[in-house]
């Protein structure tokens, strides 16, 4: 059909454009979970260019912003996410962490295979100090990604950043607690999940639900996601696996408030 | 004397192997120790047959800060005795008459009298030929022919001496009786890295003055190529007409002496640099350096080097514009508090070879300082079943614990040394969130027990 077939040349001329079509992609790095990577159209996580991941508020949406002056170290899970793609990204590569708060706990990013031996951070300053330690590192072909925390990122800002990572070919994890930025190829969200353990045996392995809330040449469902997980976290490979397809979980029940706690000690 | 006949003759000598560099290195360091009598101070080269090292020390215009040449020379073998060398010391006009004194001379803290060249002659007339810093073979020689003491060659003619013995004999006469000059070269402090750049015409522009940077950078570099040397910190200061002054500094993160990339670093803090009414004078100089052993690249390997350069360069860039404190990389530290097991060391350091994390389930993050929270918990040990930090109520369906972390009593300034042992829990509440809880102290001991909140976990 002519039609059909102009479009899917429209299509491509497009996506060539954008930047976002196979050929534009500098590579991928399979992220080694299958149902993942097959939600990607490029089979992995493209590289040279910029992924978006935002926390889950524990109201479900997304964080505003008091919750990040206030509340915004309990986003481990968020974090957790981000440490281990950057774990994967780059082989042998160092990494640079541009972090925005001076708590990153080396251990704890090794048990999510971020390799502290790789990794060099940028302890937290003012935010046109992080932009530009972005935008520096993300130009040096020799590091293998680099992860920013940033808060309400400019979509110029954004734009240039993106650019930097399409000419060297490093691969950006934006934590973004803010409004989501333009250019980014992914965006992602990922909150906490409580975990499965047999009774009496404590705390199960790390869940994650895992939202992918925008990846460029999908579109996205009738539930503003274009896929959704339940991920777990696997002490033994180093890698997460899919638990369970998310939305298949009762309701949570809305935090009580509960007045007149009683302190200990 | 060898050693046999010695030990025959005192049987508890105590024997050391002669170590010839060992003493030459003492006897320079000792130079540079009698700069502060005068900055014309020179190793005297050993003669053979003549035991002991020996310093020169020309002391023209020095000597009275010291009360004269006696206070001066006392002041000198005082010090030298306190620190553990026997020595003798002469003060003459010429080193030659000095050396011949000091080594000769009739006693101790002897000072050859006369600053007219006659009292120098009838001074050393009495002294062993030996004195004139001539070999044994030589001295043996003038002996054979009777001529032992110094004032037995005055009389002899050149005529005669010089055929049989060579100049030196004549040399050495005339530079102790101060006939010859003899110059002592004192030993200079190594040049310090730095170089001047005077402008015939005052400089303003940008591109001008970072060409003059550039080019001082570039002698600077070939010369620290030479020594094996990088630069860790430099500085440029630039002088202006008005006889105002600035100066701009940048660091590595490593030794480095590649001009592009020490141009590179420099390229932001001269950009703000202020020329005023034009800069007439610069200076540069290298203030930190650290040995640097030359590269030798593969010679197809240019495209590998250029990428791991471009790491260096990223961190140097990172470092001067955020301060070195903020580009850090994280190693492990032998410690069971968790808060000691980490540390933090400049990026451009080399990773630890051998890294061993500490086992068991750690935070994310780890804050600074444990924040308290208010817990309800079944006594005496159990995880708490709520708890409430920062205005949320958590209720905890999960807990894991305890990991009791001990303090480290066998450190006098463990900061835990009052609390000694704290008891961890990951707990985890309804809604997914895990934390890492401690409780200090125990139910029923003296101060009621504490709980902190030390950390988050994915």
């Amino acid at each position: 059909m002519p039609t059909s077939l102009s479009i899917d040349r429209l299509r491509a001329e497009i996506a060539a454009l954008e930047g976002s079509g196979h050929d534009a992609v500098a590579g991928t790095c399979p992220l080694g979970v299958p149902e993942l990577d097959g939600a990607l159209p490029w089979g992995g996580l493209p590289l040279g260019c910029l992924h978006e991941i935002a926390p889950v508020s524990r109201s479900g949406g997304v964080e505003d912003g008091r919750g990040i002056e206030e509340g915004g170290v309990e986003d481990g899970a968020v974090l957790g996410f981000t440490a281990s793609l950057l774990g994967r990204l780059g082989g042998r590569r160092p990494v640079l962490w541009v972090a925005a708060r001076d708590d990153l706990y080396a251990p704890g990013l090794t048990a999510l295979g971020l390799d502290p031996a790789r990794l060099l951070v940028v302890r937290p300053g003012p935010a046109a100090q992080v932009l530009w330690a972005l935008e520096e590192a993300v130009r040096c072909p020799a590091l293998g990604g680099v992860a920013g925390e940033v808060w309400n990122l400019d979509f110029t800002a954004a734009r240039r950043l993106h650019l930097a990572a399409r000419s060297s070919g490093v691969p950006v994890l934006l934590l973004n607690r803010g409004q989501p930025c333009g250019p980014a190829m992914t965006r992602w969200r990922v909150g906490p999940d409580p975990s499965v353990a047999p009774p009496g045996e404590g705390v199960g392995p790390w869940r994650w639900r895992v939202e992918l809330v925008r990846c460029r040449g999908r579109g996205v469902g009738e539930d503003g996601v274009v896929s959704a997980w339940m991920v777990e976290w696997d002490d033994e490979t180093r890698g997460f696996r899919v638990a369970a397809p998310a939305g298949h979980r009762p309701p949570m029940p809305a935090p009580r408030s509960r007045r007149g706690l009683r302190a200990a000690g | 004397m060898t050693v046999a006949a010695a030990l025959a003759v005192h049987p508890g000598l105590t024997l050391a192997p002669a170590d010839p560099a060992g003493e030459r290195a003492l006897v320079e360091r000792l130079v540079e120790w009698c700069g502060h009598y005068t900055p014309w101070a020179a190793v005297s080269e050993p003669v053979e047959g003549v035991a002991g090292g020996g310093l020169w020390l020309d002391i023209s215009g020095c000597a009275h800060l010291f009360g004269g040449e006696e206070g001066l020379l006392g002041h000198l073998l005082e010090r030298l005795e306190r620190l553990g060398f026997a020595a003798r010391a002469a003060a003459a006009d010429t080193p030659g008459a000095a050396w011949a004194w000091a080594r000769f001379g009739a006693g101790m803290r002897e000072r050859l009298a006369g600053l007219s060249p006659g009292g120098q002659r009838d001074a050393l007339a009495s002294l062993p030929v030996a004195a004139l810093r001539l070999g044994p073979a030589i001295a043996a020689g003038l002996a054979g022919l009777g001529l032992k003491r110094v004032g037995d060659l005055y009389a002899m003619p050149a005529s005669a001496l010089g055929p049989r013995f060579g100049r030196e004999v004549l040399l050495r006469l005339d530079q102790a009786l101060g006939l010859v000059a003899e110059p002592i070269s004192p030993r200079r402090p190594p040049a310090p890295h730095r170089l001047h750049l005077a402008f015939a015409e005052p400089i303003a522009r940008p591109e001008d003055v970072a060409e003059a940077v550039r080019r001082q950078l570039m002698l600077l570099c070939r010369r620290l190529e030479q020594e094996r040397l990088g630069v860790r910190r430099l500085e440029v200061a630039v002088f202006r007409v008005d006889g105002s002054w600035r100066e701009l500094a940048i660091g590595t993160g490593r030794a480095n002496r590649d001009p592009t990339h020490l141009m590179r670093l420099l390229a932001e803090p001269l950009s703000t640099l202020d020329a005023g009414f034009g800069i007439e004078m610069m200076r540069l100089s290298a203030s930190e350096l650290a040995p640097l052993a030359i590269e030798q690249g593969d010679w197809d390997s240019g495209a590998v080097k250029a990428e791991e350069a471009d790491l260096p360069r990223l961190l140097d860039g990172l470092g001067n514009r955020l301060g070195f404190r903020r580009v850090v990389r994280f190693a492990p530290q032998p410690s069971h508090q968790p808060e000691e097991a980490v540390r933090r060391l400049p990026a451009g350091a080399a990773p630890p070879a051998a890294v061993s994390w500490p086992a068991g389930r750690r935070p994310l993050r780890l804050f600074a300082r444990p924040e308290p929270v208010e817990v309800v918990a079944p006594v005496p040990d159990a995880p708490p079943v709520m708890f409430r930090w920062r205005a949320h109520t958590h209720r905890v369906v999960r807990a894991d614990g305890a990991e009791r972390i001990a303090g480290e009593w066998w450190r006098r300034d463990a900061p835990a040394r009052d609390h000694p042992e704290r008891d961890y829990y990951v707990v985890e509440d309804e809604q997914g969130g895990r934390f890492w809880l401690f409780r200090l102290g125990l139910y029923g001991a003296a101060p009621p027990p504490r709980w902190f909140i030390h950390g988050v976990f994915p």
